[in-house]
């Protein structure tokens, strides 16, 4: 009961300061939305919200699911060969260090109209390159007594993979995916905002902007929010099904 | 093939292994041969990085020598085989399976007609050999030193091998544990023959765990000197302070000085 109603506590007091602040200092709401205007904002919009935020959950869990598919399989790739490790490397590298912001716009325009698409190639283009490295690193530093044991028992290469290779690494995969999922969401995100007459939060996000309903900006954020802990937390209970002994009991 | 070959479960003969390194060819063992009997247990010593753990490789199959030939059994080794149990001084144990289901590995890959509750039995008969019963279930990480590196043991040799190798398995654990495990290691041996090969820088350990102990000279490694080892119906530490180990103590520490100084001579 203690730690749901710690955080519980937490976020209402959290809530009053807000609202105090914004009532303290008496700003108009376009210049910083309070706590009671916002579910006035959500409610006017309720059926956008709902049909807004299911677009953009599901953009973002498919652009991830694509950079899991693209991340392991890039990860493997690099953690088992050392020659494509070294060329591929640094391709990952510089591609990852472009700003995903100024892709977005080359994206809008190469398949314009075409929103769903181009959501999810952002939000696949920005989170795969964690899991790729997370997995290549687990699997490269699998210490090289595990693959004796395994290999002077006559095992395969990928009979290794799968006893040894695959488990091992899934706690650095399970990091990585904590911080794709926040990234998937910039990137979905980013998309929708720029896309014109484009579906889902960010473009609900816009149009407050350009209606100057700043209220309904805010609780855009907020949705957004509560999407992206909802899905880490997807997450989190996926990791501890099979991840799970990696965790030290601190006790 | 002689008699005396037909007994012996590990030859080796003549063996010269290469190393090829971005400096050149890096030469480890030269002209090695060494015999080891059926159920006989011979300690290698010898200074470090002398070729030690390459010798361990190519009596496993996971390196072909550059010249001559390994023999387990009487067969030739051209490639990994399943009848060999590996013990390192990394016990690696995989964290995610409980002690038991870690036993059981070498059994899920190794051929066998065994089912499930068979293996189960096997690897629970092993672990209360050697002090583990009622750990079963535990998580590696759950453990000590000592009983990872017990544990360990039991894996090499679930699938009842024909060769068991280690290689310093007990370098890592402190004295009074690795006392402990030698007389688990002589209680192994008493209930589960094997033929063994155990590489180690702890002269005590050698004569204490082996009938045979051999030195190896520096790198390039070949066999500079060997003594037999009596053995006692009932090992004992005591034995170690007797005035005839400490000679013997004394004769193997001379030859890995020599074999040290020869070691840096080529460097």
């Amino acid at each position: 009961m203690r730690h749901f109603l710690v955080p519980l506590y937490a976020i209402i007091i959290f809530l009053v300061l807000w609202e105090l602040l914004v009532w303290v200092n008496d700003w108009p709401n376009y210049k910083m939305a309070s706590p009671s205007d916002i579910w006035p904002a959500f409610w006017k919009f309720k059926v956008l919200f709902f049909q807004y935020g299911w677009d953009t959950l599901w953009r973002t869990v498919v652009g991830l699911f694509i950079a899991v598919l693209c991340g392991v399989f890039l990860g493997m790739i690099m953690g088992f060969s050392k020659v494509l490790r070294e060329a591929i490397y640094p391709l990952l590298v510089g591609f990852n260090a472009i700003p995903k912001a100024t892709v977005v716009p080359i994206i809008a325009l190469m398949f314009v109209g075409q929103h769903d698409l181009n959501t999810v190639l952002i939000a696949f283009m920005i989170s795969f390159f964690p899991i790729a490295v997370s997995v290549s690193i687990g699997l490269s530093t699998l210490e090289p007594e595990y693959r004796d044991i395994l290999r002077s028992l006559g095992a395969s290469k990928s009979l290794i993979f799968w006893k040894i290779a695959l488990p091992k690494t899934l706690p650095e995969f399970f990091g990585a995916l904590k911080v794709a999922v926040t990234l998937a969401f910039i990137g979905t995100n980013l998309m929708e905002i720029v896309s014109p007459h484009g579906r889902g939060l960010g473009a609900l996000f816009d149009s407050g902007k350009t209606n100057s309903d700043y209220p309904l900006m805010f609780a855009v954020l907020i949705a957004l929010a509560l999407l992206g802990i909802g899905l880490y937390y997807v997450v989190v209970v996926l990791e501890k099904i099979f991840a799970g002994w990696a965790e030290r009991s601190t006790d | 093939m002689s008699l005396n070959e037909k007994k012996d479960a590990i030859i080796i003969k003549d063996v010269t292994h290469t190393y090829k390194t971005e400096t050149g060819l890096l030469p480890v063992i030269k002209n090695l041969s060494m015999n080891i009997p059926e159920n006989g247990f011979t300690a290698v010593v010898g200074p470090s990085g002398c070729g030690k753990s390459t010798l361990t490789k190519l009596i496993s199959g996971l390196l072909q020598p550059d010249e001559g030939e390994v023999y387990l059994s009487g067969e030739k080794i051209t490639t990994p085989r399943p009848t060999v149990g590996m013990a390192f001084q990394n016990p690696v144990l995989l964290e995610w399976r409980s002690i038991i289901k870690n036993v059981m590995l070498p059994l899920e890959i190794v051929p066998n007609k065994l089912n499930l509750q068979q293996k189960e039995q096997r690897a629970k008969q092993l672990l209360s050999l050697v002090g583990l019963e009622g750990f079963e279930e535990k998580r590696p990480s759950e453990l000590s030193g000592g009983m990872r590196q017990r544990a360990s043991l039991c894996r090499a040799l679930v699938h009842k091998p024909e060769v068991l190798i280690l290689d310093e398995p007990f370098g890592a654990l402190d004295a009074f544990t690795r006392e402990d495990l030698w007389q688990v290691m002589h209680n192994l041996r008493k209930k589960e023959p094997f033929t063994g090969i155990l590489i180690t820088h702890d002269l005590r350990e050698s004569i204490f765990l082996a009938d045979e102990v051999i030195v190896l000279s520096g790198r390039p490694a070949s066999k500079q000197f060997f003594v037999k080892v009596p053995k006692s119906k009932i090992p004992k530490l005591e034995s170690l302070y007797t005035s005839k180990s400490i000679d013997m103590l004394k004769t193997l520490r001379k030859q890995i000085e020599i074999a040290q100084s020869q070691q840096e001579q080529n460097k």
